[in-house]
């Protein structure tokens, strides 16, 4: 059993509330990160907005958490599985590292493997999906160190700046995580 | 040639009406085989009031980024099936599509071509869009090959997706670019 499965090597999965409203209402200044974490058009940070999706209600097919670092418990991003289909055993998932200083440090990796912790030996699921735009190199490549695996692309789904790309569809199956795990 | 949008040979597009279509929309999912061909959902036969209720919720959710048309017959008018776009992405010219045809003793008649032309055109010519994307599964062959047929092309294959009859199954999305819809569907002369 794991006694912290929430906790992985440099941050922990956490709640978030109304005092992380500010935080993260503020990583919406950055476009850039902005368009890669939905298919909507980017809008100026709301601190409104954010309350709301603090304040959503949860639900089975819903798990959102903060990212917090282990070290001084600083909030720096956001994972979520969505669409958690419990018949199917499938489910999406989506992160952001919000504070650009954390970035490229195995921060976001660390997160996504505490969150296949969770989606594989609290949830029970059989597989984790995601979508990432195809120009997010950083991200792709983390995905892939955690073991997801590439299983196609929707053509020309993003529209950004004049610019066509492809979505990446990646998955990885409890079973290949399983074995990761073994190797560690 | 006036342009028609809605009125195939065999088949149109009408309206989904909940007090006429209900009925039939419930019978429909008294066959979980039709269901499971068309839903990742757990079969489940609903009563009229449950599609009338499910339609609203459907309708309110998407707002007005949801065209939902009910096939019927041209012969006698009758409705067998539908097909509906949906999770429209306007920012990117991207949207969901899927269709039905309810009773197995109307398809492989030509209908259901009838229809995902119709859509497409809907889809290209009316709506704008870049592309169109739809969701099936592993075990349902048929679709696969009608979709192959209409010029869609297989993206992506989500790896055991789907667990139905103790195995499991991949979940396959297709699509289709207007460029090459309008490659085969030149633009028709609508001057006069």
């Amino acid at each position: 059993m794991h006694e912290h499965l929430l906790r992985g090597k440099l941050v922990r999965l956490t709640a978030r509330d109304e005092r992380d409203v500010e935080t993260i209402a503020g990583w919406d200044r950055d476009t850039h990160y902005n368009r890669l974490l939905s298919v909507e058009p980017v809008t100026p940070p709301d601190r409104r907005a954010v309350r709301k999706m603090v304040e959503r209600e949860l639900n089975p097919k819903f798990y959102p958490f903060g990212v917090r670092t282990l070290n001084d418990d600083k909030l720096i991003g956001f994972v979520v599985l969505m669409h958690v289909d419990h018949v199917q055993g499938d489910a999406f998932v989506g992160i952001g590292i919000g504070d650009g200083e954390y970035r490229g440090k195995g921060y976001g990796s660390d997160a996504m493997n505490v969150v296949l912790r969770f989606a594989f030996l609290e949830l029970n699921l059989h597989r984790v999906s995601l979508d990432a735009v195809s120009t997010n190199t950083p991200a792709i490549r983390s995905y892939v160190k955690v073991g997801f695996v590439h299983e196609g692309g929707t053509r020309g789904t993003e529209h950004r700046g004049g610019k066509r790309e492809d979505l990446v569809s990646m998955g990885i199956l409890r079973s290949e995580w399983q074995a990761r795990q073994e190797h560690d | 040639m006036v342009l028609q949008l809605f009125e195939g040979k065999k088949i149109r597009f009408a309206a989904f009406d909940a007090d006429r279509d209900a009925e039939i929309f419930a019978k429909w999912t008294n066959d979980p085989t039709y269901l499971r061909l068309v839903d990742h959902e757990p079969a489940r036969p609903l009563s009229p009031y449950h599609i009338k209720k499910r339609f609203e919720e459907m309708e309110k959710e998407a707002g007005h980024a949801l065209y939902y048309f009910v096939i019927r017959t041209q012969a006698d008018d009758r409705v067998i099936g539908f097909a509906h776009i949906f999770w429209i992405e306007w920012n990117h010219g991207n949207a969901h599509f899927n269709m039905g045809i309810g009773s197995p003793d109307d398809r492989r008649q030509g209908m259901g071509s009838q229809a995902i032309e119709m859509i497409l055109r809907y889809a290209f010519e009316e709506l704008n869009l870049y592309r169109l994307t739809v969701f099936t599964f592993e075990y349902n062959t048929g679709a696969q090959k009608f979709l192959a047929k209409h010029g869609f092309q297989l993206e992506v294959r989500r790896r055991e997706a789907i667990y139905r009859d103790g195995r499991y199954w991949d979940a396959l999305t297709y699509g289709i670019l207007a460029d090459e819809w309008r490659a085969k569907n030149p633009a028709e002369d609508t001057a006069q």
